[in-house]
């Protein structure tokens, strides 16, 4: 039987995040899925994708919450719920910082691409989700 | 001028089990299991979707020496594990009925069937982290 790459384990936690951010998922479910202690798999994901895990599961939060403000009518708050956020607040916060601009002022400004393009949701979910690193909301680790 | 597309590459970390992947669970067919003894035991490897006979996926295992340097083919495998080395994209006429049949077979989704404003999508990974999708358009 084929030893699976170790980083194989990290990208299995990743699609995680991708596919139930809904979800209240936190660092030590994702570390199960990578079969991996929370600390070790901390470092692990930082080393092989950039950022660490709960970084990435907020950002790609709020690319959905963007992408649900492009292309629905739904309230801010819904838009919050439904991603997997709890509080209204810290949301808008993030986001503001994020982008740049409030929810309601993203949304006035963004049309929906899928009225110019037919863009597969790989190619929205990956090219969509914000990459900013100094977005401040990871205060317990610095670069490395 | 070209003519046509024949052969797409996947780069794999272990063809055995791509092979069983490729066959038993998604259910394609082998066209090709050769190993060349005076190429260093290159086995050229490939599948395909049955009924589509022109073109061709080839299973490539990521060569060490003398192809690729030792550095290299580990960053390459590693690539390939984080899901960063490509992908296909297939097509389906129901969607949610493959993604059953697939799922039954222990296939690794990373999207559920998902409604799009051309169809309906959903992805998943092969053994060494390569994205697949399938879209049924409408």
């Amino acid at each position: 039987m084929a030893v699976a790459h170790p980083t194989r384990h990290l990208l299995r936690a990743k699609d995680l995040a991708d596919a139930r951010y809904r979800e209240p998922l936190d660092v030590e479910t994702l570390a199960r899925a990578a079969r991996l202690s929370p600390a070790h798999f901390s470092r692990e994901f930082r080393r092989a994708f950039g950022e660490p895990p709960h970084r990435y599961l907020l950002h790609r939060r709020l690319e959905r919450a963007a992408a649900l403000l492009r292309s629905t009518d739904r309230s801010v708050a819904d838009i919050c719920l439904t991603v997997g956020l709890r509080s209204v607040g810290s949301f808008t916060t993030s986001f503001g910082r994020m982008f740049g601009m409030s929810p309601t002022a993203y949304r006035a400004a963004h049309p929906p691409a899928v009225t110019r393009a037919r863009v597969p949701t790989c190619v929205l979910l990956a090219w969509a989700r914000p990459a900013s690193s100094t977005f401040g909301e990871d205060s317990t680790t610095g670069p490395g | 001028m070209l003519k046509q597309l024949t052969n797409v590459t996947v780069w794999v970390h272990d063809q055995d089990e791509a092979l069983a992947f490729y066959t038993e669970k998604l259910g394609m067919e082998l066209r090709d299991d050769v190993t060349v003894a005076e190429m260093g035991n290159f086995r050229w490897l490939t599948v395909g979707v049955p009924g589509q006979t022109d073109v061709a996926i080839v299973l490539m295992a990521v060569p060490g020496p003398p192809v690729f340097d030792a550095e290299t083919q580990a960053q390459l495998q590693a690539l390939v594990a984080k899901g960063a080395a490509g992908g296909l994209f297939f097509a389906t006429d129901d969607v949610r009925s493959t993604y059953e049949e697939l799922k039954g077979r222990g296939v690794e989704f990373q999207q559920e069937p998902t409604e799009q404003p051309y169809g309906i999508d959903a992805g998943f990974r092969d053994p060494s982290g390569n994205q697949m999708r399938m879209a049924q358009l409408a």
